[in-house]
């Protein structure tokens, strides 16, 4: 008996196979935005370097509206990005001691303290409080 | 127990007269307690003989019958019918060329399997006379849950990153050798870390996680993937920055 086994092409359809696969997407995505305010950053530096009237003018830009709106949609992927990679942690970093393994909530918990501490303390350098 | 009558909608491919696959539907009377698999064996018994797919023990233990349920990985003897409304399509596990009907070809699971050694390979051979390579509950426990993979390949259909690439060595063949790398008993890391490091290996892997969700076992596939890339991660800068240390 021939064989004669059909391969099924699937193209981009499994991306809405199942809700993980757009999860997982917007995770992937949310790079882009975290990586653009990271050029918008090192183009601040060059204007700083340039000069107080480049600077100034990079302020200005900061405070336009569309800029406003990018920094809320990069802040809001950015926060996703963080959210979604701190609980893969236990996966990633899973600790036994002794016989057991520590929960992974315990492990995922400690990486949501360090960052909100890291924020906190970010935010008083930066003169926010 | 309750019965309904379920429409199944089934993936047929003949290889010997089909261009392309199609599907045909089934209508099935169903019990309460009735399974995908139940349906199907009900449809091979009493409406249509040439329906092909694999199962063998009914208990979720052999890993024979995965296949796609409403475009779900599933062991189809563990999906019950009770859970699904509605018509319920069943086609063959995806990203493997379809043999017939639901059966696929697994030639490449099986030579991915092999390539990274899932066996013990000691650190010093001893004589039986010797007694056994034994082991605390503890270094057991490190990688019990990996040695409950059924080799039932969900991991795979569910895997975007195997539908895309599938030079990638995949979920279960990487857990199985990191089941092996994390056995107290073994010493055999480094000839699997030439396959599993390699760029066909966990680095083809983003950590979609999809293995892990659909697994009937409950073995934590992607877990393994990203510590073989943390151990390997780790390997390189021992190589390249601490050669000393490499033994």
């Amino acid at each position: 008996m021939s064989r004669n086994p059909y391969v099924r092409e699937e193209g981009l359809r499994w991306i809405f196979r199942h809700p993980r696969y757009l999860r997982y997407m917007t995770r992937e995505f949310s790079c882009l935005f975290i990586g653009g305010w990271t050029l918008m950053m090192v183009w601040g530096l060059k204007q700083l370097a340039e000069g107080p009237a480049a600077w100034t003018a990079f302020l200005e830009f900061l405070k336009s509206p569309a800029s406003v709106v990018f920094h809320v949609v990069a802040l809001a992927f950015a926060a996703y990005h963080s959210y979604t990679w701190f609980n893969l942690t236990p996966q990633a970093l899973p600790l036994q001691i002794g016989e057991e393994f520590v929960p992974g909530a315990a492990i995922a918990g400690a990486h949501f303290a360090v960052w909100a501490v890291l924020s906190i303390a970010i935010l008083h350098f930066a003169g926010a409080f | 127990m309750g019965e309904r009558t379920v429409e199944l909608e089934v993936l047929r491919y003949n290889p010997e007269t089909d261009q392309e696959p199609r599907f045909q539907r089934y209508s099935v009377t169903c019990r309460e307690e009735w399974v995908v698999l139940d349906a199907l064996n009900h449809v091979k018994e009493t409406i249509d003989p040439t329906l092909s797919y694999r199962w063998s023990c009914h208990m979720a233990v052999c890993g024979s019958c995965g296949m796609m349920v409403n475009g779900e990985p599933k062991l189809a003897c563990k999906a019950f019918i009770r859970n699904y409304e509605g018509v319920i399509r069943v086609e063959p596990l995806a990203h493997f060329p379809v043999e017939r009907d639901l059966v696929t070809v697994v030639d490449d699971f099986m030579a991915k399997l092999k390539r990274v050694k899932p066996y013990l390979i000691p650190k010093q051979e001893k004589p039986v006379s010797e007694g056994e390579y034994r082991q605390t509950p503890a270094e057991l426990k490190r990688f019990k849950q990996y040695t409950m993979c059924i080799n039932c390949m969900l991991c795979y259909a569910a895997c975007p990153e195997y539908g895309l690439i599938p030079k990638f060595i995949g979920p279960a063949a990487i857990s199985l050798a990191h089941r092996y790398n994390q056995d107290s008993r073994d010493g055999g890391r480094a000839e699997r870390q030439e396959e599993i490091a390699s760029t066909e290996g966990v680095w083809e892997c983003s950590f979609t996680g999809a293995c892990s969700e659909v697994c009937p076992e409950h073995v934590d596939p992607a877990a393994a993937l990203q510590q073989v890339k943390i151990r390997s991660t780790l390997d390189w800068y021992t190589e390249h920055l601490m050669p000393w240390l490499e033994k």
